[in-house]
C-alpha cells in the first residue's frame, strides 16, 4: 500500500470541496474494496478523504411512499432494517447473498455501488488490463475468463460488476442521489453503471467531483412475489457466476408487472426491459419464463471458459421467476435451490 | 468519537499532524517522516492514545503496537476472517480497517473475551467440541461468533454456517465449530435467563 495523506470531511459541501481541490484523492467510507485494491497497488490515491462522519446514515420514508437510504448506512443494517425486510425483501435477500457478515458490517450502501467492476486480471498488476491501465490490453479475453461477462462486453473489457445489492436495486428501479460542485442531481439506477465500450476504466457515470448521498427506492417493492438466486462456485461468500433478481406482480392469474435483473454476467447489473415486457399479460408459467430468458440472453456471447454461463443463466432465470411466482423466495441460508 | 473532525491535518490539536523533516542536511533530499494522527482507542477496556500513520490498519496496530497478537493476519485482504475483532460491538475485518478512521472507538479482541480466569462461553465451547486443529483461525472464529450471537440472527445450524462464512478454517473443523457455537448460544441464553449450565443446575 502506498503512503497517502488523510483528511476528514465535515459535511457534504466540505467533501465536495476537498475532492475538487485534489484530483488524486479518493473518498473512503467502509473501505472494504478500496483498501483491498490499495494493498495490491491497483489503486494508489495520494489522499483519502474520510466521509464516515457525514450525516448520511438514516433510512427514511419519502413523501411519495418510497424509502430514502443514506449512502453511509452499512450493508448489514440495511439488510436487517424492518422497512427493508417488510417492503423490499428482494433488497434484503440480495445483500445477504453478498460478501460476509464482517464485510457487510463495514461496507456502506454508497460504497456497494462504487466497488470496482473487476476481474482477476484487474487485480494482478503484472498483467495488462484496460480497466487498470487504459490502452494496455485485456488479459481476460484470451485468458482464464470463467468468471467473466457474457453480456454487453467489448473488445476492451469483459469484467463484471460483483454487487448483489445492485442487482436488486436495478430490478426495483432505484434512484441514486448525488451531490457535486454544481449542486445535486438524481441518476436512474440503470444509468448509473456503464458498459465497458472503449472506456472500461470508467465503471459508472458519477463525475469525479461528485459524491453519492442516498439511494431512493420507489414505493413498489414486489414483496409478495420476488426471489434472489445466486449461483457460485462455493456455497457462500463467493462472487456470483450468475445471479438473478426476479420480481412479479401477479393479478388474476396473469403477470401484471415483471422485473428481471442479472448479476455476474456484465459490466453492470443487467436489466432487460424487453424480456420484462414479454412477461406482462402472460400466465406465470415455465413457457413464459423460458421465452423471457431466451430474449434476455439473445445477445449473450461466451468466451473460452465461460460459455457455460449462458445455459446456467437461462436455467437460473426460469428457476428464479418460478420461485417468485410461487412466493417461495430463495432463502440465503438454505443451500437447496427451491 | 472525535466530535469535530478536522478538515485537514494540523488544523486542531486533537488532529495534529506530526510531519517533519528527518534530514537536516540541505544538500541531501529530505526524508519526510509521515504525518501521523492522534488516535484514541479503547481496547479490551483499556484506553490508548496513539499516533498512527493513516495507512496503519487496525490489525497491524493491535499486533505491532499493542502486542495483542491473538488477532491473526491470514490473507490480509478480508477473505479469511482470521483478523476478526469486535469494533463498537460489531464484527469486522481488522485488516481492512484503517485505525485512523476509528478514533474514539472501542475494540474487543480475543484477549478481551474472558473474565479473569473464567473463559467466555465460546472459548469453553470451542474446547469442549474440539473446534480447532492448528488454531490459526480460532481467535477470528470466536470473535466472529461473539458478533454473530450479539446480532441474534442465527437460530439454526444453516443460519450459523451462512453467517459464519466469512471465517475460513483450512483444517476443516467446521462441524465442530458449528456445534461449539450452538452450545455457546444455549449457554449464554441460559445465563441470561438465570439458569445454570447443563451440569450442576440448581432447582
Amino acid at each position: 500500500m502506498n503512503n497517502f495523506e488523510y483528511s476528514r470531511a465535515t459535511d457534504i459541501a466540505d467533501a465536495v470541496r476537498q475532492i475538487a481541490a485534489d484530483p488524486a484523492a479518493k473518498f473512503i467510507a467502509g473501505g472494504t474494496n478500496l483498501i483491498d485494491l490499495m494493498k495490491y497497488d491497483v489503486v494508489r490515491p495520494a489522499r483519502l478523504i474520510d466521509i464516515t462522519h457525514l450525516p448520511l446514515k438514516a433510512v427514511e420514508e419519502t413523501k411519495g411512499g418510497g424509502l430514502r437510504i443514506g449512502a453511509l448506512v452499512p450493508n448489514s443494517d440495511l439488510a436487517y432494517h424492518p422497512l427493508i425486510e417488510a417492503r423490499y425483501p428482494l433488497v434484503s435477500s440480495a445483500i445477504l447473498a453478498g460478501a460476509s457478515q464482517q464485510l457487510r458490517n463495514m461496507a456502506s450502501t454508497g460504497g456497494n455501488l462504487l466497488q470496482r467492476t473487476r476481474c482477476f486480471y484487474f487485480y494482478d498488476v503484472a498483467t495488462p488490463c484496460n480497466k487498470r491501465e487504459p490502452g494496455s490490453g485485456c488479459s481476460a479475453i484470451n485468458g482464464i475468463n470463467r468468471i467473466n461477462a457474457i453480456l454487453g462486453t467489448s473488445e476492451s473489457c469483459i469484467a463484471t460488476h460483483p454487487s448483489d445489492m445492485c442487482v436488486a436495486l436495478a430490478a426495483l428501479e432505484a434512484n441514486v442521489h448525488v451531490a457535486g460542485p454544481s449542486g445535486q442531481r438524481v441518476i436512474a439506477f440503470e444509468e448509473f453503471h456503464r458498459l465497458p465500450g472503449d472506456t472500461p476504466h470508467l465503471d459508472n457515470n458519477l463525475a469525479p467531483q461528485e459524491i453519492v448521498t442516498a439511494i431512493e427506492l420507489p414505493p413498489k417493492g414486489f414483496a409478495a412475489n420476488h426471489s434472489y438466486l445466486k449461483i457460485r462456485d462455493r456455497l457462500s461468500y463467493a462472487f456470483a457466476l450468475v445471479s438473478v433478481a426476479a420480481a412479479l406482480e401477479i393479478d388474476g392469474g396473469h403477470i401484471k408487472d415483471a422485473r428481471l435483473a442479472l448479476g455476474g454476467v456484465a459490466h453492470k447489473p443487467w436489466r432487460d426491459r424487453n424480456a420484462e415486457a414479454a412477461l406482462r399479460g402472460r400466465a406465470p408459467d415455465r413457457a413464459a419464463f423460458a421465452e423471457a430468458a431466451d430474449m434476455l440472453l439473445k445477445t449473450a456471447k461466451g468466451f473460452a471458459h465461460n460459455a457455460f454461463k449462458i445455459d446456467l443463466a437461462r436455467r437460473a432465470i426460469i428457476r428464479t421467476l418460478t420461485q417468485a411466482a410461487n412466493a417461495t423466495p430463495q432463502i440465503q441460508s438454505s443451500k437447496k435451490i427451491r | 468519537m472525535n466530535p469535530a473532525p478536522a478538515g485537514r491535518p494540523g488544523s486542531n490539536s486533537k488532529f495534529e499532524s506530526t510531519s517533519e523533516s528527518v534530514s537536516k542536511n540541505p544538500s541531501k533530499p529530505a526524508v519526510v517522516k509521515p504525518a501521523t494522527f492522534s488516535t484514541a482507542l479503547t481496547v479490551n477496556g483499556q484506553k490508548h492514545a496513539l499516533d498512527v500513520a493513516p495507512w496503519t490498519t487496525l490489525l497491524d496496530l493491535l499486533r505491532d503496537r499493542l502486542d495483542l497478537t491473538g488477532t491473526k493476519k491470514g490473507c490480509d485482504h478480508g477473505q479469511c476472517g482470521a483478523c476478526t475483532v469486535l469494533l463498537d460491538g460489531r464484527r469486522v475485518n481488522a485488516c481492512l480497517t484503517l485505525a485512523v478512521m476509528k478514533d474514539g472507538a472501542s475494540v474487543v479482541t480475543i484477549e478481551g473475551l474472558a473474565s479473569g480466569d473464567t473463559l467466555h462461553p465460546l472459548q469453553q465451547a470451542f474446547i469442549d467440541h474440539d473446534a480447532f486443529q492448528c488454531g490459526y483461525c480460532t481467535s477470528g472464529q470466536i470473535c466472529s461468533a461473539a458478533g454473530l450471537i450479539a446480532e441474534g440472527r442465527a437460530k439454526t445450524a444453516d443460519e450459523i454456517r451462512e453467517l459464519m462464512s466469512g471465517n475460513i478454517c483450512r483444517c476443516g473443523a467446521y462441524p465442530n465449530i458449528v456445534a461449539a457455537i450452538q452450545q455457546a448460544i444455549g449457554a449464554m441464553q441460559d445465563k441470561r435467563e438465570g439458569k445454570e449450565g447443563k451440569t450442576g443446575g440448581k432447582p
